[in-house]
């Protein structure tokens, strides 16, 4: 197959500095070149490949958006460029980019004391560590703020006792930011692999994002010291910030996995002959798919880069990032889906891309906030009534 | 050590060409570009040289504002400073007047070491770092595989045909083209391209380097391009058809007759 081009029927590129162009182009490479080749094998086997790691670090990708402590202060239009291309190579990469940058560095670097940064960023940032980010529980997941683990105050220190569920990156995870209640509301933790009295156990039998490790946590009188609280986390308001930047991303990365599976519809509809010598592209139901797709990918481009100059000028909003991130993953699983289609028997192989592209967007569908609950939330930004409470 | 790198920029490798009307050269407007093959494994060994013994990295080119992509690349993964001799009306297909210009760059650098690509991938002549080393007076080494510094002088592997290699050894300064696919590129980093952004991107105009409009002028060429067309199919297959009986005869005819094979 000819190297992934990516889509850009109204010229967005235009809008990118030489750098950023630079860095979009370094990222597809090296997803093409040290990533795809390893990808196959590790969604087969259902693990994360883990070798990418410190390559991840040594390009720059990890929490590419923070400055200081060795990371390179990008702007979120940068940041959002690097997820689409991860997210075109495998939702789980951009998953494993995404806990690490958005959900662990970004709270240390936000809600840490001076000494957790410089303990952890730099680790993270080069890829030497691995993070995870732990919210939902096995009875919580769209309603966190109902979560069962609970930290308790000892002297010096805290007891931290529940479990949490549908982890990425949890079973080689270093260092877990995890939320728990306290007496005081929640708040956000630290906590080192290998404390007694935290265990965890790898998820198996998914059907999809099979190429992330996803994991169960449990915690059992585990004792944490207080330089292990995330000093500034005042309640759940706090995690559901890491989790906008997260969705901002996400709302990306859903477009990369899109242009990854209109382009393989799109080839693979020139070549394929079928009924009287004709391509199927020739024939208006494949063409009517492929208008779809290009629509679609073109709409969403334009809904995140609007959505990176606001996030760049500070005023961006968690229910604009809701709009895009429900629009863009959304279309761009059924683009998966129709790409699929296109490809007919042949679609349903791991030889081709569309089909994967479609099982792990079902992930991206539900984490970071159901496509129902973002609903909720532009209904309630519309409307003032909350429909979820 | 400093070594000045000529990097050039050639439409992308699977790129759908289209010619243009007078059959002189493909359309340009809607190509996209990218650094040429074996330029990249010369910044390469440029890079590793410089990381093993000191000194600095400076890239050269010439050609439209298109090409400070490919600049910017080079800065990204690590070189110090660039020189963009940016020009439209010379982007020639002669590798005479490019060596020339070229060479007028290099004169005001004193380097000690000049790497080019062993040949481009768009007009493949293989001839701009040879004639560059004669317009420079400066020893040169094609097909350069491996780079040994010594003092005053360097080793290179050169390769010949059928996997023959052949060692030399230079004085410095000296020019080396080289081979594609001899060591393993570097990615830019995300911290490379922000740092990019610092560095000297120097763009001398043609009287800066002593030249004038006449000397690198497209009339001055001693080369022309004819045509440039699509290889057409000449071969041909002829199906026959009919019993075998049939068919066998008509192909001893055609054995016979045409192929005169008996
Ligand atoms: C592969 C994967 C990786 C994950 N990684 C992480 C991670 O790293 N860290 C982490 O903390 N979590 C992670 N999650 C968990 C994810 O965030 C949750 O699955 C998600 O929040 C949904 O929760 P739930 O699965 O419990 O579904 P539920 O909350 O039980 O929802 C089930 C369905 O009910 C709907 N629903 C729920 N409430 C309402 C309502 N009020 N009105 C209308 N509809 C409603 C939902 O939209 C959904 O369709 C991951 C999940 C997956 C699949």
């Amino acid at each position: 197959m000819a190297a992934f081009k990516g889509t850009d029927f109204y010229q967005f590129e235009n809008l990118l500095s030489d750098e950023e162009r630079l860095i979009q182009k370094t990222v597809r490479d090296f997803v093409e070149t040290e990533f795809l080749p390893l990808l196959r094998d590790s969604y087969r086997k259902g693990e994360f490949p883990a070798q990418i790691i410190p390559k991840l670090g040594e390009l720059g990708l990890l929490g590419p958006n923070l400055s200081g402590y060795d990371c390179p202060g990008l702007n979120n239009l940068a940041y959002g460029l690097i997820n689409q291309e991860l997210e075109r190579g495998d939702s789980g990469l951009r998953s494993f980019a995404s806990v690490q940058g958005s959900l662990v560095m970004y709270p240390i670097y936000t809600f840490g004391s001076e000494e957790q940064k410089q303990k952890w960023l730099p680790k993270l940032a080069a890829g030497e560590a691995v993070g995870c980010f732990g919210l939902t529980e096995p009875d919580f997941g769209s309603n966190p703020s109902g979560m069962r683990t609970r930290a308790e105050k000892t002297d010096g220190g805290w007891l931290l006792n529940g479990a949490k569920m549908w982890i990425t990156n949890g079973s080689m995870a270093d260092i877990c930011v995890i939320w728990a209640r306290t007496n005081e509301g929640v708040r956000g933790f630290l906590v080192e692999r290998g404390r007694a009295g935290f265990e965890t156990k790898t998820m198996h039998g998914k059907l999809s994002l099979r190429a992330s490790d996803t994991a169960e946590l449990l915690f059992e009188n585990c004792e944490l010291p207080e330089e292990n609280l995330l000093p500034k986390t005042d309640g759940v308001k706090s995690a559901l910030k890491c989790l906008s930047q997260a969705r901002y991303g996400i709302a990306w990365g859903a477009i990369g996995a899109a242009m990854a599976c209109f382009e393989e519809a799109t080839e693979y509809s020139k070549g394929r002959i079928q009924f009287d010598g004709k391509p199927i592209s020739s024939h208006q139901l494949v063409q009517e798919k492929l208008a779809y797709m290009l629509t679609e990918i073109t709409k969403a481009q334009a809904l995140v880069f609007q959505l990176a100059r606001l996030k760049d000028s500070g005023v961006v909003t968690a229910s604009q990032i809701s709009l895009a991130k429900r629009n863009n993953v959304n279309h761009a699983i059924e683009i998966a889906r129709l790409a699929r289609q296109v490809l007919g028997a042949n679609g349903i192989l791991d030889d081709y891309h569309s089909m994967r592209h479609a099982c792990n967007l079902e992930s991206v569908l539900t984490y970071e906030g159901t496509h129902d609950i973002h609903t909720l939330i532009l209904g309630y930004e519309i409307t003032g009534t909350p429909a979820f409470s | 050590m400093k070594i000045i790198v000529c990097l050039k920029q050639v439409p992308v490798k699977d790129s759908l060409l289209k010619i243009k009307d007078d059959e002189t050269w493909v359309h340009e407007d809607d190509l996209s570009y990218e650094i040429n093959e074996s330029d990249h494994y010369a910044l390469e060994t440029a890079l590793r040289l410089k990381e093993e013994h000191g000194g600095e990295v400076v890239i050269l080119t010439m050609g439209a504002d298109r090409v400070r992509e490919a600049i910017k690349q080079g800065l990204a993964k690590g070189a110090e400073r660039a020189i963009h001799i940016n020009n439209e009306s010379f982007t020639t297909i002669d590798s005479n007047i490019n060596a020339k210009i070229l060479a007028a760059a290099i004169k005001t650098e004193q380097p000690d070491l000049i790497l080019t690509g062993l040949q481009t991938d768009d007009y493949g002549s293989a001839q701009t770092g040879v004639i560059l080393a004669e317009y420079l007076g400066l020893p040169h080494a094609g097909i350069v595989m491996e780079i040994q510094k010594q003092e005053g002088s360097i080793k290179v592997k050169r390769e010949l045909e059928s996997g023959w290699f052949q060692s030399v050894e230079l004085p410095m300064p000296a020019l080396l083209t080289i081979q594609s696919g001899i060591n393993q590129l570097r990615y830019a980093t995300i911290k490379g391209i922000m740092m990019a952004k610092k560095k000297e991107i120097k763009q001398p105009t043609l009287s800066d380097l002593g030249l004038s409009e006449s000397d690198v002028a497209p009339g001055s060429s001693s080369l022309k391009f004819q045509k440039i067309y699509v290889p057409k199919k000449t071969k041909q297959t002829q199906f026959f058809e009919g019993d075998p009986k049939d068919i066998a005869s008509q192909l001893v005819d055609k054995l016979r007759n045409e192929a005169k094979v008996f």
